[in-house]
C-alpha cells in the first residue's frame, strides 16, 4: 500500500490464526476500520498506519494478512 | 473535602480550584511499607506517567508520543493517612496478545496483584482504549476507570455520559486532565475508597458466557488450583491455555509460572 493511500478492512484472513489473530483484533483491526499508510520506515518495512485514530506500525507479514478494499 | 460518595455521580465541580487543594504527601521514591498497591495501566500514551509524577512527585519520563514506558516505575504518595506504592506500567493494547513491554504491564497486573489497578483512557479515543478496559475487568475486582484528556474530549465535541459508562462496566469512573491536575484529587479518593472497600466494584465480564466449554474451563482451573494455589486468576489462566497463548504454556511447562509471579512483587 502505497503511503498516503487509505483501504477499509474486510477481514483477517484464515491463515492468521490465534494470538497472532487476536492481535490484530486487539489493535483495533476489525472489518468496517479504515486503514491508512502514513510513514515509511527506511527500509520500507515496517510501515506507519493510522488506524482508528491511533498510529500503528505493522510489519509487511502481519499487513499481509490484512484483507481490504480500497 | 466535599466528596460525593455514590460512585454514579462524579464530582461536577472537579474544574474548580478549591477542590483541587487536598491533603496529599508526595513521598517519591521512599516507600518503606505501604498500606496498598495501585497500578497505573491503560493504552499507550493516555497520560499514566503524568499521573504517576502529580501522585508521587517524581519526574517519569512523560512526551507525546507511544511508548515511552517500558519498565516498571514504582513511587508512593500518603493520603488522610494511608500509604499507597503506586506503579507505572508500559502502555498496552492488550493483555492477550502482549509485544514485550506489554508483557511487563500484563505480568503485574496479572500476578503482581495490585490493591486497585488504575485504567486510564483517552476520552478521544474511547472504543479503542475500552478493549483494554475490558480484558483488565476479567482479571480484578477492584478498579477505577480514569478518562482523562477530557480537555481534548472537549474541545472535540465529545460528550461521555460518566454514570452509564459506570454502571455498565460496574466501577468508578473518574473524569480528569492530567496535565492540569484536574480530577486529581477525586481520583485519589475513588482509589482511596475502592481500595478500603467503600465502594464496592462489580465489573463487567465478558467471558462469562461460554457455553459448552465451561466443563473444560472448570476442570482445568481446578487443576491449576492445586498444583498453583498461591497464583491469582486460576480461570484467567485455563483460559490461557486453551487459547494457546505460548508464553503461558511455556512458563508453565518450564515451571517458571510461580517465579514470574513472584518478580513482580
Ligand atoms: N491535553 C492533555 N494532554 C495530556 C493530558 N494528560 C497527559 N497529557 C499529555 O499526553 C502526553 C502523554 O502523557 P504520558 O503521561 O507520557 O502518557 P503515558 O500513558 O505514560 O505514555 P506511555 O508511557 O508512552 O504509554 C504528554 O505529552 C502529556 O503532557 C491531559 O489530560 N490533557
Ligand atoms: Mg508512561
Amino acid at each position: 500500500m502505497e503511503i498516503g493511500k487509505s483501504c477499509r478492512v474486510i477481514g483477517i484472513n484464515e491463515r492468521c490464526n490465534g494470538l497472532e489473530r487476536r492481535r490484530l483484533l486487539d489493535l483495533g483491526i476489525l472489518p468496517g476500520t479504515l486503514i491508512k499508510a502514513e510513514m515509511q520506515s527506511p527500509s520500507g518495512d515496517p510501515i506507519a498506519y493510522r488506524i482508528r485514530d491511533t498510529i500503528i506500525g505493522l510489519r509487511k507479514e502481519q499487513a499481509c494478512l490484512i484483507e481490504v478494499i480500497m | 473535602m466535599n466528596i460525593d460518595q455514590n460512585l454514579l455521580q462524579p464530582d461536577k465541580c472537579v474544574t474548580c480550584p478549591s477542590h483541587n487543594s487536598i491533603e496529599l504527601m508526595r513521598l517519591g521514591v521512599d516507600m518503606q511499607d505501604w498500606d496498598y498497591v495501585v497500578g497505573l495501566a491503560g493504552n499507550p500514551n493516555t497520560g499514566k506517567s503524568t499521573i504517576f509524577n502529580s501522585l508521587t512527585g517524581l519526574r517519569q519520563h512523560t512526551g507525546n508520543w507511544p511508548g515511552k514506558t517500558v519498565s516498571r516505575m514504582e513511587g508512593g504518595y500518603e493520603y488522610e493517612s494511608t500509604r499507597y506504592k503506586v506503579v507505572d506500567l508500559p502502555g498496552a493494547y492488550s493483555l492477550l496478545s502482549t509485544s514485550i513491554d506489554e508483557e511487563i504491564a500484563r505480568n503485574f497486573i496479572l500476578f503482581g496483584r495490585p490493591d486497585v489497578t488504575v485504567v486510564v483512557v483517552d476520552a478521544t479515543r474511547l472504543e479503542r482504549n475500552l478493549n483494554l478496559a475490558l480484558q483488565i475487568l476479567e482479571i480484578t475486582d477492584r478498579a477505577v476507570l480514569c478518562l482523562n484528556l477530557m480537555d481534548e474530549a472537549n474541545k472535540h465535541g465529545i460528550v461521555i455520559d460518566e454514570r452509564c459508562l459506570a454502571r455498565d462496566l460496574g466501577i468508578p469512573v473518574v473524569p480528569t486532565v492530567a496535565r492540569n491536575q484536574e480530577g486529581l484529587p477525586y481520583l485519589i479518593q475513588t482509589i482511596g475508597d475502592v481500595a478500603s472497600g467503600k465502594i464496592k466494584c462489580n465489573p463487567y465480564r465478558s467471558n462469562k458466557k461460554i457455553g459448552e466449554m465451561s466443563v473444560i474451563v472448570k476442570q482445568l482451573t481446578e487443576k491449576l488450583e492445586s498444583i498453583y494455589p498461591d497464583l491469582p486468576n486460576h480461570r484467567w489462566l485455563a483460559l490461557r491455555l486453551l487459547d494457546g497463548d505460548s508464553d503461558i504454556i511455556s512458563a508453565l511447562s518450564e515451571g517458571k509460572l510461580q517465579s514470574l509471579a513472584n518478580s513482580v512483587k
